[in-house]
Order: structure tokens, then sequence, then C-alpha cells
């Protein structure tokens, strides 16, 4: 196991070197084959260690690799932590790495960057798996802030375009506030544990007191806050949609953006000390899923809408953290990485066979011309909605499930956000995929064309993974199911009141009940107009006009505060209080530019024997 | 214990070369060929000393390299020189940027005397850091203003002769303070022991002073040591000079002479008044959170290039300031490592800075946009850097602020914290500098700049590979500071608690 689990980042890395040293040289067939080989290498030694873990009785590896940084009391190793936890994720990243590498060989190409992106790729995956790997904090924000720089370098792909240079730019300030509470979080821990490990902070629980529990756990929050684009961070995520699409599926949607629910279910034990934390956590997941999917049901642009839908899926996902419920929360991440995956790209092969438009407007009637784009989308559609048996309706359900046991308006809530996801999906589809072909304008009366297989067969297989992924954990196969499977990792889960099946199957009628309205409301709604109905609220389209006010409250105030800084502070208050306090100053100055009057070398001399007389003059006298 | 001739040979060499290149002035380009000769042979010399330093000899509580032999026994003078784990880093950097500045911001106009100052000023920098007596680091502390008042008016930008002076008399008068602190400090030591005069460093650690008088003294020597630093509100001299220097003074004195003031707070304001410490902190520290605020404001609103990096390494030095007086082991440490870091990726910023003017002349950020499509080399040095200056894990500036910033939170956590938002306003004005400079279309003259050329390439290739080894394996350069952060912080801590 020690010699292989390394191999799943090694691999990654290998290939950004290659591409990295010898990008001049290869063909772009070469790199998009040595990106995309790589990646699947780095899937393949994850299945291996999974074998090779499911045979081992602890359970719980740590591969040492190399000292990073030791000094005094701080050590911290450069070591991976195998365990149920970090290998499912590295599972699910890997393998969907794998296929949007490969649909991103063909969707890329003719790009001017073409090696650049898979360059930016490779170290992508490096990253988010050094992330769920590290068996430290500081290893994991090594991984961290990987993934917000090249999630930052991927956004701002397009980089003559002012929109996506600002929206890389946003995206990683953004992530920096959350990195912020990261760092405290760190510090916090350190102070009162005297330790970084993930293992050694557990073990020593007992030295940290409720009030700093809480502390860190608020802090672990800011930092999810900022990664997974929830309240109050979130309004990055829509503005990163200005990457390729694959980026969007890849980094937007299926991993990076999961990163701090990642964080928040590795923290358990620590989660587990501070109800008041635990609760906060629920509020924001809850708020945030809620908020983003009235949002979304006012988008005019294809991958707008899903970016909103992410964050509202990621709120479902940060809820059931909160309460406590992470076995459920990492079955949502990986069903969602597979039904938004598989809807990006589908939108993606949508966008490229109308030569980049995003407006929905200007879709319609493309169910007739994409043949295998139409009946796959028409899957993620059915699965985000949560129609049974896909996986979203399973993994939707167990998170509500487990809401409702502990808090009854945050499931009101969760159940509003279900009616609301059903019906911007179906809003979305029938824009897209229904209706009149409004798009003849946009490919000037050519007919749009179906995406070449590579791109279209990793549709297919995220389609089936979508219809089958609720298999991984069935509400009633207890011995075989995920959360069984991650159970060790977690720290203390607060007991959850035995559910009669009774109340099970209320609960799942009730999902079902919502995704029927939802449904119903959209198709009567969208089934003959285009255009925005009563129920398009500009406030909604504008993202409940979040940027306005921190423009408003921050931005505005701080610019005027730095231009404040230069003009005043900087040049009449400080240079002029210094050059003041100086006194002579300016006048001695006067004297020494006569002085100087072209006699540098003279003047070198004096001022070495001025500086001397000095010492000597202050000696003698001080004696 | 190593031989004292190793430092030696690194102060005198230079001097000697400066000589050399004004003595074959008269052959066009000789002079330079001979400072670039002995950059090189510095280069190699600071390597086989930091090779051959060990640490063994700091955990003993000693120095390495160690010697005195005393000039004027009647003027206290000496000619003291040693090594430990402070200093190291420190030397190592003298002798790199010396070679990289003349490598990349070579400057043909009377070349013999430019060479010259250069060499002079590597030779007083390197004595100051290897200064075992605390008199004589003076000496060469004062004297490196020289050579830098003349390279700043003999080759610098249009107000060069307002820069050159404004800097002499901030740093001039300022480092009055220090000598009277030092002076006190010797004829208090010998009025006590009725010895000879001496400003040993070891022997003058050992005066005893009131906690009044260690706190007064604190303030001359921050004085001092702040403007050159610079430590915020003593900065203001240093956008204006970095600004109007040419290249190689610009990396001198933001890459090299700043850390005479963080490394001389830190061996003298920190080692030789312990008992000032735990009073004087919270303020120092304080005014080293609001340089890391105040300098990235300021950034943020910076015109042209220059000025922007003089107001990053306000914020960048206000980090080292505030790691020196931490009082933690840890901190220390961080601060030790990021005066060489910053070094080292300053020298990038401002090679880079002086590639663009050579090609536009002009340094004016809006007068630059999209040069990520011409100069895509050039642009991803410049991104490497300023990853490394923000704090990216895995390149060196990381290291250097993490240690600073969790060894300040274990003495002193509200500042840390407050501190660490400095990690965000980096990003702010690194990210906004770059998208205005790299980002965006390429118009006009713009479209039309040239990319890196191999020479230029090679001067940058150190600097990467500085920022990406450090980054990922500070262990063999750790374990050289550490032991001797130690010795100092656990020294001042016991000779505060029992003063």
């Amino acid at each position: 196991m020690s010699h292989v689990a390394p191999l799943i980042i090694v691999f990654p890395l290998v290939g950004f070197l290659l591409v990295l040293v010898n990008g001049r040289s290869l063909s772009n067939r070469l790199v998009g084959a040595i990106a995309t080989g790589v990646v699947g290498l780095s899937f393949v030694s994850s299945v291996v260690v999974f074998v090779l873990l499911l045979h081992d009785q602890s359970r719980e590896v740590t591969v040492q690799l190399f000292t990073w940084i030791s000094v005094d009391t701080l050590h911290v190793p450069a070591a991976l932590l195998v365990d149920p936890l970090s290998i499912t994720m590295c599972l699910f990243v890997t393998g969907i790495s794998t296929l949007i590498h490969l649909y991103s060989t063909a969707y890329m190409d003719g790009e001017k960057d073409f090696r650049k992106f898979f360059l930016y790729l490779n170290l992508f995956v490096f990253s988010m798996l050094t992330l769920v790997l590290a068996n430290n904090l500081v290893l994991t924000f090594v991984g961290w802030e990987g993934v917000g720089l090249c999630s930052y370098w991927l956004v701002s792909f397009y980089f003559d375009r002012d929109s996506a240079a600002s929206a890389g730019k946003k995206a990683f300030i953004y992530n920096r506030i959350g990195d912020v509470g990261l760092l405290l979080a760190m510090f916090l821990l350190f102070l009162h544990t005297h330790t970084l490990t993930y293992l050694g902070i557990f073990s020593s629980t007992s030295l940290i007191s409720p009030a700093i529990a809480t502390l860190v756990v608020l802090a672990l929050l800011l930092a999810a806050t900022g990664k997974s684009a929830q309240i109050p961070l979130f309004n990055w995520l829509p503005d990163a949609m200005e990457g390729p699409t694959p980026v969007s599926a890849l980094i937007h949607a299926a991993t990076m953006v999961t990163a701090g629910v990642y964080l928040l279910v590795r923290m358990s034990p620590i989660l587990a000390l501070s109800s008041s934390g635990r609760m906060s956590i629920a509020i924001i997941g809850g708020v945030t899923a809620f908020v983003a999917a009235t949002i979304a049901t006012a988008q005019k642009d294809i991958k707008k809408v899903l970016a909103f839908s992410t964050v509202s899926q990621i709120g479902y996902m940060v809820l059931a953290v909160g309460v406590g419920a992470y076995g459920a929360a990492i079955f949502l991440m990986i069903s969602h990485a597979f039904f938004k995956a598989l809807l990006f790209l589908g939108s993606g092969s949508v966008i490229h066979s109308l030569g980049g438009e995003q407006d929905m407007r200007k879709m319609g009637g493309m169910a007739k011309w994409l043949p295998l784009t139409f009946p796959t989308f028409l899957i993620g559609w059915l699965t985000i909605s949560g129609v049974p048996p896909f996986a979203g309706f399973w993994s939707k359900g167990d998170v509500l499930t487990n809401v409702f046991a502990h808090n009854k308006a945050l499931w009101v809530l969760g159940v509003l956000t279900a009616i609301l996801t059903a019906y911007y999906m179906t809003r979305l589809f029938i824009l897209t995929f229904r209706g009149s072909e409004r798009f003849r304008e946009v490919t000037h009366q050519h007919d749009p064309h179906e995406s070449p297989l590579v791109m279209t067969a990793p549709l297919v297989i995220l389609a089936v993974l979508s219809v089958l992924g609720g298999l991984l954990d069935l509400p009633w196969a207890h011995g075989f199911s995920l959360t069984h499977f991650l159970s060790p990792t977690f720290g203390f889960v607060a007991p959850i009141p035995s559910q009669s099946t009774v109340l099970q199957t209320g609960l799942a009628a009730v999902d079902v009940a919502a995704v029927v309205i939802g449904l119903f409301a959209a198709f009567t709604i969208w089934r003959n107009t285009v255009e925005s109905s009563t129920f398009e609220r500009p406030f909604f389209e504008h993202v409940w006009r979040w940027d306005d006010a921190y423009d408003a409250t921050l931005g505005r105030p701080l610019a005027r505060a730095a231009r404040v800084s230069n003009d005043v502070v900087e040049d009449r208050i400080i240079d002029a209080a210094v050059e003041g306090v100086g006194g002579s100053v300016r006048r001695s100055g006067e004297g020494i530019r006569k002085l100087q009057a072209g006699m540098v070398r003279q003047y070198a001399l004096a001022m070495v024997l001025g500086v001397t007389v000095i010492v000597v003059y202050l000696v003698g006298r001080a004696r | 214990m190593h031989s004292s001739l190793w430092l030696s040979a690194l102060i005198v060499l230079p001097l000697v070369g400066a000589l050399v290149a004004m003595l074959v002035r008269k052959m066009p380009g000789a002079s330079y060929i001979v400072a670039v000769g002995v950059g090189a042979i510095e280069v190699v010399l600071s390597l086989i000393v930091a090779v051959l330093y060990s640490s063994h000899v700091a955990n003993a509580q000693g120095f390495d390299f160690y010697t005195r032999h005393v000039v004027s026994a009647p003027l206290g003078l000496a000619y003291d020189v040693a090594l430990d784990g402070l200093s190291l880093l420190m030397v190592v950097l003298t002798a790199l940027v010396l070679l990289l500045s003349l490598l990349g911001g070579r400057d043909k106009r009377r070349e013999p005397a430019f060479v010259a100052w250069l060499l002079i000023l590597t030779g007083l920098t390197m004595g100051s850091f290897v200064a075992h007596d605390v008199l004589e680091f003076f000496i060469f502390f004062e004297l490196t203003l020289v050579p830098c008042y003349f390279i700043i008016s003999g080759w610098g930008g249009a107000e060069r002769a307002r820069a050159a002076l404004k800097f002499f008399l901030y740093t001039f008068t300022a480092s009055a303070f220090l000598l009277i602190g030092i002076l006190y400090m010797g004829f208090a030591y010998q009025h006590q022991h009725g010895t000879a005069l001496t400003f040993a460093y070891g022997i003058l650690s050992t005066t005893t002073m009131s906690h009044s008088t260690e706190v007064w003294l604190f303030i001359g020597f921050a004085i001092a040591f702040g403007v050159k630093a610079p430590i915020w509100p003593l900065h203001t001299w240093s956008p204006l000079t970095y600004a109007e220097a040419p290249t190689a003074g610009s990396i001198e004195l933001s890459a090299l002479l700043a850390k005479l003031g963080s490394y001389g707070l830190l061996r003298f304001a920190v080692g030789l008044l312990p008992l000032a410490q735990v009073s004087v902190r919270p303020y120092v520290l304080t005014l080293a959170v609001i340089g890391i605020l105040y300098g990235s404001i300021l950034a943020c609103v910076s015109k042209d290039l220059k000025r922007f990096v003089a107001y990053s390494s306000l914020a960048q030095m206000s980090f080292i300031t505030l790691g020196v007086m931490s009082g933690s082991t840890i901190g220390v440490t961080g601060a030790v490592l990021l005066m060489f870091n910053h070094g080292i990726i300053t020298i990038g910023f401002f090679l880079i800075i002086g590639y663009l003017e050579r090609r536009r002349s002009s340094i004016q950020i809006a007068d630059f946009s999209g040069l990520q499509r011409p100069a895509p080399v050039l642009s991803a040095i410049f991104m490497v850097a300023m990853l490394a200056s923000m704090g990216l894990p895995g390149l060196s500036g990381f290291v250097s602020e993490y240690l600073i910033l969790i060894g300040t939170f274990t003495t002193h956590a509200w500042w840390a914290a407050v501190a660490s938002l400095g990690v965000l306003a980096s990003a702010v004005y690194l990210l906004w500098a770059y998208q205005r400079v790299f980002h965006g279309r390429a118009e006009g003259a713009n479209a039309e700049i040239s990319d890196a050329s191999s020479a230029e390439r090679w001067v940058l290739v150190p600097v990467v590979v500085l920022i990406v080894v450090l980054g990922v394996f500070p262990k063999p350069v750790l374990d050289r500071i550490t032991p001797s952060v130690h010795n100092l912080v656990t020294q001042v801590a016991t000779a505060g608690a029992a003063k």
C-alpha cells in the first residue's frame, strides 16, 4: 500500500512536469493523450489502493513521504492518510477527472492554448488529490490553495477578455477570504493541541475547550464557504463560468467546490465538540440551498443555471454535515459529481454545437439534432430533479431524512428547495431541448451537429452512473453501504432517532410530491413561452443584489480608504511629519546639495571621513 | 569550527574587485567582466560556507568561522567576524544579489564606476552581516550609505537627486540613534566592569541595564533599523527611492539592504536588550500589523510598478518585523527565512520590471496590457514570483509566512489573527496588478513586445529554482537556522525573566 498510494498523486504531477518541460516539442494530440493517460493511471492506482484498504485491518494507513517543515515544536510531514474517506474521494475525483480530460481533448481542439489547458488541468488533479490524501492540515492547505490557483488560471483562461480575467481574480480572492479562515483554524488547533496532523488532533480533542472548538468550527466554516461557494462567499461561482465548460464541469461542479464539504467531514471529530458550530453549518447550508435555487429559476444563461444549481446542491451537502449526516453528505457529493458533471458536459455539447451560444432563449428543439446528448441530458435532468429511482432521489432523500430528524424548519426549507430544483431544471430542459428552434440566427441557418465520440462517450458513462449511483447507499442496505464503509472516519455522530419505515416512506413521498409540483409548474409555465414569466423576478436574476451590496458596503469604502491613504496619510501626514521631525532635514539638505555640486569623489571621501570623525569625537568626549 | 578566512575573503574580495575594476576602466567591458567574475566567486564561496556551516556549533551556543583582532584598544575598535544561522542566509543573499543584479541590471553608462560601487556595497554589506562586534557592525552598516547614495544619484531616473538625498538623510539621521545607543552600552559595560573599552557582541550582551534604559535604547535601535527595514511609518523614503534607482540599485536596496534593518533589529535590538522585549513587543507588533495592511492598500493604488513593489515590500518586511518581534522560535525562524525569500522574490520582480522598462521605457502600470500573449515566459516568471510573494503553498514565501503567523499566534494571537488578513490583501493587490499588466488585450507597442531573451531567462532561472526548491524542501535551510534562533529566543526569554 505504501508504494502504491503515492502513485495516486505522483501520476498527475508527472503529467504536468512532462508537458511543462517538453510542451513545445509535443503535438497537441500527444499532450491530450499524456494528460488523460496519467489521470487514468491515477484512477487505476486509486482502485488498487481501495482494494488493498478493504483487506487491511486498520482501515487507516499513514504513508510518510518526507519531512516538509520542522521547526521547534512544529512538525509538518509530507505524508498521506489513506482511509475510507480519502480513498472514496480519490476514486470519484480521479474517475470523473479521467472522463473530463477525455472530453476536453475534443472540446478544446483548435484552441491556441491547448497545452496550457492540460497543464493546468493536470496540476489541478494533483492539487485536489493532495488535498484529500494529506495527513495534516498544512498539506491539505497546499492542495486547497493549489486547486484555487488552477481554478484562477482556468477561469481566466481566455484572459484577453476582461470579464474572464476579472472573474478569475474574483474567484481567487473569494477563495482567499475562506483561506484566512482555514489558517486561523490551524493556528487555534496548533496552539491548543500542538500538532496539525489529523490523527494527532483527533486524539487530543480533550485539550480543546468548547469555546475554542466553536471558534475552530466557525473558522472552518468560513473556509468552506469560500471554497464551496456558500453564503456569504458564493457569488464568485457564477462568474467562474467564464472558464471553458469542461472546467466548469470538473472544478466548479464535481470536485473543487466540494472540498469545503470534505474539509468539514474530515474535521468531524472537532465538529462533534460544538453543537452551536454545527447549527451554524446547518443554517448556512440550508439557506444557501434555498437562496441559490431561487436565483437559478431566473437565469438566462444555461451555465449560470447550472452554476447556481451547484451552489444549491452543495448547500444540501453542508446542511447534511451540519446535522451530523456525514455519510449522506458524501453520498450526495458523489452522486452530484456524476449528474452535475453530466449536465455540464451535456450543456457543453449543446454550446459546442451552437458555436458558443449560452443564452437559452436562443436554443430550443435541440433534442432532434443531438441524438446522444439529448437522452443523456434527459437522465441528468431527471436525476437532479429527484425522480426515483435515479441517484439524486436516493441521495437527496438521505439528506432530507436526516435533516427531518434534527430540525423541522430546515427540513421545510430543504423541501422547498427540492420543488425549486425540479422547477428550474425542467425550465432549462424545456428551453434547451424542447419547443421551437430559435438558434438559426446563431448558427447562420446551419444545422447543429452532434459532438464527436470522445465527447459523447463520457456523457454515456456519466448517465449510467447517474442511473445506478443510488446503489451506493440504499437505505435498507446497512451492511454494504457507503455510509457503513465511511463510518470509521467520522467522529462522534449525533444519534439519529430511529425512524419507522412508515415515516421514511412518508418522507420519500413528500420528496416525490415536491418533484411533481416542480415539474408540473415548469411545464405549465414554460411550454409555450421563452421570455420571462411572472416567476422570473429581476431580484432573483440579479442574485439578490448580492454583488451590489458588497460593492456598496465594502468595495467602494475600501477604494476610498485607499485613495485617502495614498493622497492624505502617506504624502501629507506621514511624509510631512517625518520630515518635520527631522527639523532641519530640508535645510541641511540644501547645504549638502551645494556641497555635492560636481565633486562626487571628494564627497565620498568626506562622507567616510565624516562618519569616522563623528565616531572618534563621540568616543573621545564620552570618556 | 571553521576558519574565519572564508568570511574575510567574502568581505575583501569585492573590495579588491572594485579596485581592479577601476584599474581596468580604460578597457571597454573589462570592469564588467571583473565584477561578474567576483560575483560568481562570491556566490561559490558563500555556498561553500553555507554547506560547511554546521548547526552543531550553534547547538553548543556558539558561532562558526569566528575570529577577533583588536584594531585599536582605546577606541574599542576590533575586527571580529563570526557566522551563525541568523547571518548565514544573508551572506548567501548578498552574494546572489551582486551576481544577479550585475547580470540582469547591466548599466553601460560609466560602467567601471557603476560596478565598482556595487562591489564596494557588497563588501560592506557582507561585513555588516558577519560582524560580531557592535561597533564594527555600525561602521559597515553606516558606510553602505555611501555606495547606495552614488548608485542612486549617478544612475537613477529623472528625480534621482531628490531620491538619493531623501534616502541618505533619512537613514543617516536615524542611524545616529543607533550610534548613541551602541556607545552608551559600550561605556556602561566599561564602567561596570572596569575593563578596556569593548563592543564585542557576546560581551556587550551581558551589560546590566535598567528596564527603562533598555526601553530607550530599544527605541533608538528600532528607529535606526526601522528606517532601513522599513517599519511603518518610517518607510516614506522607500517608494521614491526604489522608483528612481536603477534596476541594480532597486534590487540592492529592497532585496538586500532592507534586510540589514530587520537583521539588525533581531540581532541587536532583540538580542542585546532582553529586558525591554516584553514591554515593547505589543507596540512594534502593532506597527508591523499596520505596515502589512497599509502597505497592501497603497500597493493597490500604486501607479508604477516600482512603487508597487516598494509598497508590497513594506507589507512583506512588516511580516518579517512581526516574526522578529514574536518572541517565538517558530516565528523568528520564519522571519529569518522570509528575509532570504523576500530577497529572492524581489530580485525576480525588479529584474522583470527592468526588462519591461528596457522594452517600453516606462514602468507605468497603465502603459501595459495583455503582455501574457506576446511575452509568455516573462509573464510566467512574474507569475511565479507573484505567487511566492502571496504565500502560495509549495513556493518559498509560504513556508516563511506560515511560520511567522503561526509562531506569532502562539505568543500574540490577536496580532497574528489580524496580520492573517495580509494573506488576503496580498492576493488582492498582486492579482489586480497582474491583471492590468499581463491580462487583457495587447495592442500597439504592447503587442510588439518581445519575450525574455535567453540571456534574460538564464538570470531568472536561479530565482525560480530557489523559489520552488525552498518551498518544497526547506528542511536543510531550516535546520541551519533553527538552532541559532532557538538560542537567541531562549537567551532573551531567560535574561528577560532573570534580570
